[in-house]
């Protein structure tokens, strides 16, 4: 009896130190769950790329992991609203959430995010923190650890150099460039995610990146830096494909008028995506990339456990494994993917960073030089208030 | 074992109106009584409610018995009233063979010796495998008669089941049936609109009134 | 037999249930009830926002615009095809040109002729000698000539099918004949002599297709107007918004879609109205429209052009999915692979089938169940019993199913077969029970007293003479049942919590990548599995009863 008592109370002073240094704990928790993971699916080699991920996680950890495919990621954050509002507070069917932006700010707003876990990961010490502050700052939102980083996007343009035979390197000389080939030109609509980079993209260009853009929007900042923005749209509209009175809906529908020959640039958020969709046959050989002199918005998408997650250890397992070097070089690999690391080659063995120097990116894609220089995003707020004003202006109709 | 088909009082109303009787009527073993009357007078409908498949918007009166039986309460399936109608209403989805198994009670041994034996009598020996739909209409008629036989019924109810065929085909019908339905001792109730129907049966006639 | 008399009350329960809850349990977040959102605004502000959101009555205007002439063209060419040609070989081959149509999804016919139209699509390639695509706007017009287009395409089979099964209800030939014989000519015949006596029965299905044109989503977003979009999409893009307060601006909005559709019913009726009036007058002038052979002309132009366009689109996304590479101005792929047929999960082919056969199985048995128990109980259907059918049709899916979805998780039952099956159930059933009512009613019961008088029970009497005889149109509900259960996106991503993988809900993941091949080869898969269906409920029969010449079509 006392043997039992005493075995209780050592039991309960040795548990907050196993959630200390439990990376152990969590993989024996984790073996024998079932991940459901919650990402965009709009792309097979994407979504390959997911596929061989779980199996690997299955193969060494004993974790199954489903993807579950979302058309936006919305959905899951709808799902995970849902279930708040109906009071299931454990036993969620969301495991982990692809998401950055305003999807993290808010869900980190409203407590729906499980965390902080992510910096207490086994792969974290990789990361590179100090040359990618946006691995910690998502739009400007601090992480606090709520959601692992696992890539890196920037805004980058494609042409087709059949058609184009110098492209615009600046705001200015796209709209010079626009008026001289009437039609040829759009972008996706806001809030699509890339047209709204766009527009946050002029804001900075057309502002020489003010600093009052990574502090949240007051109505005299956004009166001053937006009215250059407006200026410049009005400008450029009438010359736009469909004379602005129609826009592509998404970054795909946008590539897919690059393929049909109805444009002749086209915006993208992840540098190596001409060259993948070079080999796939979307898009002819003659295709691109390019980037605007002074610099182009760069940013990190990143993986997030919702507060009410099943599988929470589960999740961890798996994105561990997504940071791990190995799936990152994977990932930067134009074959299988082609989305930059978040991690450090310096943090790298010798051997790891072998494996990001085999990688042949490619015609169509930029070497890390050629990329220049990654802006940050504008504060959350900015991208709020111009998506608004934006419709307003241009979409509530005549 | 055949006993008189009795009618007690039978009434029948549609929407309140009195359509038909009240009428009391007694069809002994072998005998066919021949009911005629204007369409509407609800000779029909006569035939149903005895069947027990009346339709809902009638409402009826009195009992039907067979001999001792009470037969008013019961289900059709249990009453083993026979009825023939105008149209043969052979099941287009089973063989000829497979339309006379139906009707065989599930006791009766030697189904297919019995079927076999039926047909030949009919003047359709070896029709078993055919599709109803192929056959004429003279033997449809008899294949749809034989059914009702097999059926070993204790009484038998004709609703003009001779008025769609030709002239010749029909004396030729009519001849087959009531001699079957004699040959069975059973009591028989013939509804139809020809006089020569009723001749033919050579039984009481009762004439309808106007609705 | 008195299980049947559950039957009815089951399938109301089944089909009426969620809709009802869903709708209640939108209404909520609309007027700011939703614990789950800490910075949820209360009562009428979320209403007040919603009626600040650019672009709103634009968007409402455009719904309202859009559904009505969609429904009223594809009525109008519905009634006038049928004037024109009901009883004719042409009718008989077009209409099996179209029936196929039916079991094309809607959004699958919206890429077709997305493709089709586009400035770079196929009819410029093959009609014009342009070497760069112009730039015109066709597909997304603003004024939704694109959408209306689509919607007519796809409605007019359903709206010339329910003519057709509502033509033998009646006899229509007889006065059609005898209008003719008074002299009047074979259009007018039909529309002063047979059309008031359908009129009644194709109310219900007219309204569902107004119902469906003023909210639909998924063909507004691949063909529709962008600036603004339908009500319907603006507000499915609130639900899509990271910021979680738009959700309860959604579901306000959701509330007004109804209102609209409500709204839209009340105008259609007194359209109907007016109409009517008019057609009395013009009934009572006598003029008899003898002359009408450029008439008729006209009224089959339309129906033939729904098809041969609708065709050519499905046709190009075939081609789609063989393609490498189809570049401006080709008018075939420059590239062939196989590649796109790679990608066609066909993980997600096992649980389509597998849902759709069970949905419509479910389906079959609860409307056998209620139309034998109407026949047992010898009783004519109730009206009110048809609008109960109707239900899940004539309120907008986005009305109610991110309460449905609240509701399912609170019950702790999403993300389960039962959910899933349970949320097709919903859209099938009131097609399963359409399909069959008309056929069931019709079969002859005169059969049924005969076999009982030969001594079979009731039971028996259902299984080896009902039954059977009925095999046909029973597996052709079915069918169509499946066809249906195929197409449902929504409800299989809301119930399922996503986690279902079906042929559609993968078509439309990646279809948000954008890859014409593979959204190709995913609209042959959803063309296919429908097609096999109707295949195999007419080949069955007809193999069965090969040797039964009275249970062949067209007897």
């Amino acid at each position: 009896m006392r043997n039992a008592i005493l075995g209780l109370i050592m039991a309960v002073l040795a548990a907050p130190a196993a959630l200390a240094d439990g990376w152990d704990d969590v993989l024996a928790r984790a073996k024998g769950q079932t991940v459901y993971f919650n990402a965009w699916g709009g792309s097979d080699t994407i979504n390959a790329y997911i596929a061989w991920a779980g199996e690997e996680v299955e193969k060494r950890y004993g974790v199954k992991v489903s993807h579950v495919k979302l058309t936006d990621t919305a959905d899951a954050v709808n799902r995970v609203l849902a279930e708040r509002t109906a009071g299931r507070d454990s036993g969620g069917s969301v495991d982990l959430i692809w998401i950055n932006g305003e999807n993290f700010a808010n869900m980190k707003r409203n407590g729906l995010l499980h965390g902080p876990w992510a910096e207490s990961l086994p792969s974290w010490r990789h990361v590179d923190v100090a040359g990618k502050p946006t691995v910690v700052r998502d739009f400007t939102e601090p992480t606090d650890g709520l959601e692992a980083p696992w890539g890196m996007a920037q805004f980058v343009l494609v042409y087709d150099q059949a058609r184009v035979a110098t492209p615009p390197r600046t705001l200015a000389e796209l709209a010079a460039w626009a008026k001289a080939n009437p039609g040829r030109f759009t972008y996706p609509q806001p809030p699509d995610f890339l047209g709204t980079t766009f527009l946050k993209q002029a804001v900075i260009g057309l502002n020489g990146n003010d600093p009052r853009l990574a502090e949240a929007a007051s109505d005299a900042a956004l009166g001053e830096l937006t009215a250059p923005l407006w200026a410049y749209l009005d400008d450029l509209h009438p010359a736009m494909w469909r004379s602005g009175r129609a826009y592509p809906a998404n970054g795909p529908a946008q590539i897919q008028l690059l393929g049909d020959g109805e444009v002749d640039i086209a915006l993208s958020f992840d540098p190596s995506e001409a060259a993948s969709l070079v080999k796939n046959g979307q898009l002819p050989d003659t295709v691109r990339t390019f980037v605007f002199e002074g610099g182009t918005i760069g940013n990190t998408h990143f993986v997030a456990i919702p507060y009410n997650a099943a599988a929470k250890e589960g999740a961890q397992v798996l994105a561990n494994f997504l940071l791990s070097p190995e799936a990152q070089a994977r990932k930067q690999d134009p074959r299988y993917w082609g989305s930059f690391t978040v991690l450090a080659m310096d943090k790298l063995t010798a051997n790891d960073r072998a494996r990001f120097d085999a990688l042949d990116l490619g015609a169509a894609t930029l070497s890390a030089a050629e990329l220049g220089k990654a802006l940050g995003e504008p504060h959350a707020s900015w991208m709020e208030r111009i998506e608004v004003e934006w419709a307003r202006r241009y979409a509530a109709g005549q | 074992m055949t006993a008189p088909l009795i009618l007690r009082a039978a009434c029948l109303r549609l929407a309140g109106k009195v359509l038909l009787g009240p009428l009391d009527l007694t069809v002994e073993p072998g005998q066919v009584v021949t009911l005629m009357g204007p369409s509407g007078s609800g000779k029909s409908s006569l035939l149903s409610w005895l069947c027990g498949t009346l339709a809902r918007e009638f409402e009826a009166e009195g009992r039907v018995l067979l001999g001792e039986r009470d037969l008013t309460d019961l289900p059709p399936e249990r009453r083993r009233l026979g009825i023939l109608f105008q149209d043969d209403l052979l099941f287009p989805h089973l063989s000829v063979a497979e339309n006379l198994g139906f009707a065989l009670p599930a006791r009766a041994g030697d189904r297919s010796p019995r079927i076999a034996a039926a047909l030949a009598e009919a003047d359709l020996a070896g029709f078993e495998a055919r599709d109803p739909a192929t056959l004429s209409g003279g033997q449809r008629a008899r294949v749809a008669a034989l059914r009702v036989l097999l059926a070993e019924p204790s009484a038998l109810l004709l609703d003009e089941p001779f008025a769609k065929l030709d002239a010749e085909l029909r004396e030729q019908f009519r001849r087959f049936v009531i001699d079957h339905a004699q040959a069975a001792g059973l009591p028989v109730l013939l509804v139809t609109h020809d006089p020569a129907d009723a001749r033919a049966a050579g039984g009481p006639v009762l004439r309808l009134g106007q609705p | 037999m008195s299980w049947l008399r559950l039957a009815p009350i089951v399938t109301v329960l089944v089909m009426i249930g969620p809709v009802g809850a869903g709708l209640l349990a939108t209404i909520g977040p609309a007027f700011g009830i939703m614990p789950g959102l800490s910075d949820a605004p209360a009562g009428l502000a979320v209403w007040r926002r919603l009626f600040d959101m650019p672009g709103l009555g634009q968007g409402v205007a455009l719904a309202a615009w859009t559904g009505f002439a969609a429904t009223a063209l594809a009525f109008v060419i519905a009634v006038l095809f049928c004037a024109a040609w009901h009883g004719t070989a042409t009718f008989d081959r077009l209409m099996r040109g179209l029936s196929p149509l039916l079991s094309v999804p809607h959004v699958t016919v919206a890429f077709g002729l997305a493709f089709l139209i586009a400035p770079s699509g196929w009819l410029v390639r093959a009609l014009t000698g342009f070497e760069r695509p112009p730039d015109w706007l066709t597909v997304h017009d603003p004024l939704g000539l694109g959408l209306i287009g689509t919607l007519i395409a796809k409605e007019l089979p359903f709206l010339l099918l329910m003519t057709l099964a509502a033509l033998n209800q009646v006899p229509a030939q007889r006065y059609h004949a005898m209008a003719r014989t008074l002299g009047y000519g074979r259009m007018l015949a039909w529309l002063h002599g047979v059309l008031p006596l359908l009129y009644p029965q194709l109310r219900l299905p007219v309204f569902a297709v107004l119902a469906y044109s003023l909210s639909v989503v998924d063909v507004a977003l691949v063909i529709g107007p962008t600036l603004p979009p339908t009500l319907a999409v603006q507000l499915t893009r609130w639900f899509a918004d990271p910021d979680l307060s738009l959700r309860l601006v959604a579901a306000a909005g959701a509330v007004l879609q109804v209102a609209v559709v409500v709204a839209g019913i009340g105008a259609w009726l007194v359209l109907e109205r007016v109409v009517g009036l008019l057609a009395r007058r013009l009934r009572g002038a006598g003029w008899r429209g003898r002359q009408d052979a450029v008439a008729r002309g006209l009224a089959l132009a339309p129906a033939l052009a729904a098809l041969t366009l609708t065709g050519l689109g499905l046709a190009t996304m075939a081609l789609w999915s063989l393609a490498t590479s189809w570049r401006f101005p080709a008018l075939l792929p420059q590239d062939w692979s196989l590649r796109a047929w790679d990608k066609v999960g066909t993980a997600a082919l096992g649980p389509t089938v597998a849902l759709a056969l069970a949905a419509s199985t479910v389906a079959a048995l609860l409307v056998l169940g209620c139309l034998e128990h109407e026949a047992a109980a010898d009783r004519k259907p109730r009206r009110a019993v048809l609008w109960l059918l109707y239900v899940p049709l004539l309120v907008p899916q986005i009305g109610f199913l991110f309460g449905l979805q609240v509701l399912l998780v609170w019950l702790g039952a999403d993300g389960g077969w039962p959910a899933v099956l349970w949320s097709h159930l919903v859209f099938v059933l009131p097609y399963v029970f359409l399909a069959l009512a008309e056929p069931y009613r019709a079969w002859d019961s005169r059969y049924g007293r005969t076999a009982r008088c030969l001594g079979a029970g009731p039971a028996r009497v259902w299984l080896r003479v009902k039954l059977p005889m009925l095999l046909r149109p029973v597996l052709v509900a079915a069918a169509i049942g499946v066809a249906v259960s195929v197409a449902q996106y929504l409800p299989t991503l809301f119930a399922g919590a996503g986690r279902f993988a079906t042929l559609t809900t993968e078509a439309v993941t990646l279809s948000a990548g954008g890859d014409r091949r593979v959204i190709g080869a995913y609209a042959v898969m959803q063309m296919l599995v429908p097609l096999a269906g109707f295949a195999l409920a007419l080949g069955l029969p007809a193999w069965l009863y090969r040797d039964r010449r009275g249970l062949r079509v067209g007897r």
